[in-house]
């Protein structure tokens, strides 16, 4: 039973990480690895992993995005890659 | 370009996937990777240190070096986001947006109009004109004393549950970002300023390198925390439990700090005026 | 043919970890944008942190947290009930140096823009081959 959800997010991840190097827009890929590095933390926390998944949770899907967004306002927001 | 990286993604993808073949089971209780140096750690971390979380105090405490060096890779991390950003100089915009608090209304001043005086009348707003928010800056307002709070407990809490320095320190240094996104930077500013970040950071750095310096000072080895029985009155095992407390509440300082100082530098390009 | 399957099924999340590997390792090879080049990075550390992870896994155990410590009666603690803490602890290092170098990294990116005013790196090297 827990293999099945280990292979959802699996599945949710790696749709994710696909879809956040191949986006237009820069903003929407910051997005996008927000939600890869939070998935990340729930299949962390499955595998009993609790101290790494809480900072995961925190730094990834907090710091990380926050950075990246302000960075890609200071720059350009398209991209054509 | 793409072909010489599709080949060699792929060759190095199917040399890692040969090595895969003699890797023991998922799971398996007897794999070499659990079977050698961890069981000593787990059925003695209790009667060394007195401390329930194994990974706390493995990192606290019998991996201690290695998490001071942490700490200062993070603390340059933040002192070489500084150096590459910040521009001293302060060039004075041309055109500055106020608004008058009581009717909401917005003006802008060109160059060489009359500024009004500090009051609470006029608050003066970024050049990206956005719209004065109500909700999310009373929301916010009211949930981030409570975040705070959360945050400390997570240091404090650290030894019984998941949780430590780090983490509480990253969760402390997120509330500060929130108020300077649902405000804006200058009054993030005015409250927590640049030069009080960078006085954290490396107090922090320091409290964690002076509690292993005042066990060496106390006749034993450096970071060894069961010298400090002697100050704190206590048997050996407690002393290293309150030992690994102080050195997590140094990490939870310059982390803050330093999670703070990289959102200021960042959002403003490093002149810290405007920012999100 | 049957113990092929039996091969593929029990290593395949091996398998999966070491494709996101690839694909963030892929990411930062062959792109052009600055900013998907660091997204590839970030995606290549978390992966290896879940395949150091997917190591310290024990069927049937708890989280490395030790119950009932400071309850009364003996504790006997077993090593087989628990699972694996080291990986834990040199993941966390990782993940702090890996949000380090997301800060550098973010600076940089600004720091070019401000003189080049573009981030896709073939325009910056036709700007640096002209002067």
């Amino acid at each position: 039973m827990l293999w099945l959800i280990q292979l959802i997010i699996l599945i949710i991840v790696v749709i994710t990480a696909l879809a956040a190097i191949t986006v237009r827009d820069l903003l929407g890929a910051a997005i996008l690895f927000g939600a890869y590095s939070f998935m990340m933390c729930l299949l962390w926390a499955i595998m009993g992993a609790v101290d790494v998944a809480f900072t995961e949770a925190s730094v990834g899907a907090g710091i990380s995005t926050v950075l990246f967004v302000s960075a890609v306002f200071r720059t350009s927001r398209r991209t054509k890659d | 370009m793409k072909a010489a990286g599709a080949i060699v993604v792929l060759l190095f993808g199917s040399l890692l996937i040969y090595c895969t073949l003699d890797f023991p089971s998922w799971g398996d209780p007897t794999s070499p990777a659990s079977t050698h140096v961890s069981p000593y750690y787990i059925e003695n971390t209790l009667k060394d240190t007195s401390v329930p979380n194994i990974v706390t105090a493995v990192l606290a405490d019998y991996r201690g070096y290695d998490t001071m060096f942490e700490t200062i890779v993070i603390f340059s991390a933040g002192i070489a986001c500084l150096f590459l950003l910040r521009r001293f100089k302060h060039v004075e915009p041309d055109t500055r947006l106020y608004r008058h608090v009581p009717t909401g209304i917005t003006f802008r001043i060109e160059k060489g109009g009359r500024y009004p005086r500090e009051s609470d009348l006029f608050e003066r707003i970024d050049l990206q004109w956005v719209p004065h928010d109500l909700i999310i800056k009373t929301t916010c307002r009211m949930i981030i004393p409570f975040i705070q709070i959360f945050a400390l407990y997570v240091i404090a809490h650290g030894h019984h549950s998941p949780g430590g320095g780090f983490q509480g320190g990253v969760i402390l240094g997120a509330s500060v970002i929130l108020f300077a996104v649902s405000h804006n930077l200058r009054s993030s500013t005015n409250r927590i300023s640049e030069r009080n970040t960078v006085l954290l950071c490396t107090l922090g750095v320091f409290l964690y390198v002076a509690t292993g310096g005042l066990s060496l000072l106390l006749g034993s080895n450096f970071l060894d925390y069961s010298a400090l029985s002697q100050i704190f009155g206590v048997d050996p095992v407690t002393a290293r439990s309150h030992g690994i407390l102080l050195v997590e509440i140094g990490v939870g300082m310059a982390v803050m700090a330093v999670m703070i100082s990289l959102y200021y530098n960042l959002a403003s390009a490093g002149k810290q005026d405007e920012g999100l | 043919m049957h113990d092929l399957t039996l091969i593929i099924i029990s290593k395949l999340n091996y398998w999966i970890y070491i494709s996101l590997m690839m694909i963030g390792l892929y990411a930062m090879i062959v792109k052009n944008n600055l900013v998907k080049k660091i997204i590839g990075m970030n995606i290549l550390q978390t992966a290896v942190i879940l395949f150091f992870i997917s190591i310290g896994a024990k069927n049937k155990a708890t989280i490395p947290i030790i119950e009932h410590a400071h309850g009364p009666g003996d504790h006997a603690v077993s090593a087989v009930n628990y699972i694996n803490p080291l990986p834990h602890v040199l993941m966390l290092t990782a993940i702090v140096v890996a949000v380090a170098t997301l800060g550098v990294a973010l600076a940089l990116i600004i720091k070019l823009h401000q003189q080049y005013n573009t981030l896709e790196e073939d325009e910056i090297l036709a700007q640096l081959k002209d002067n």
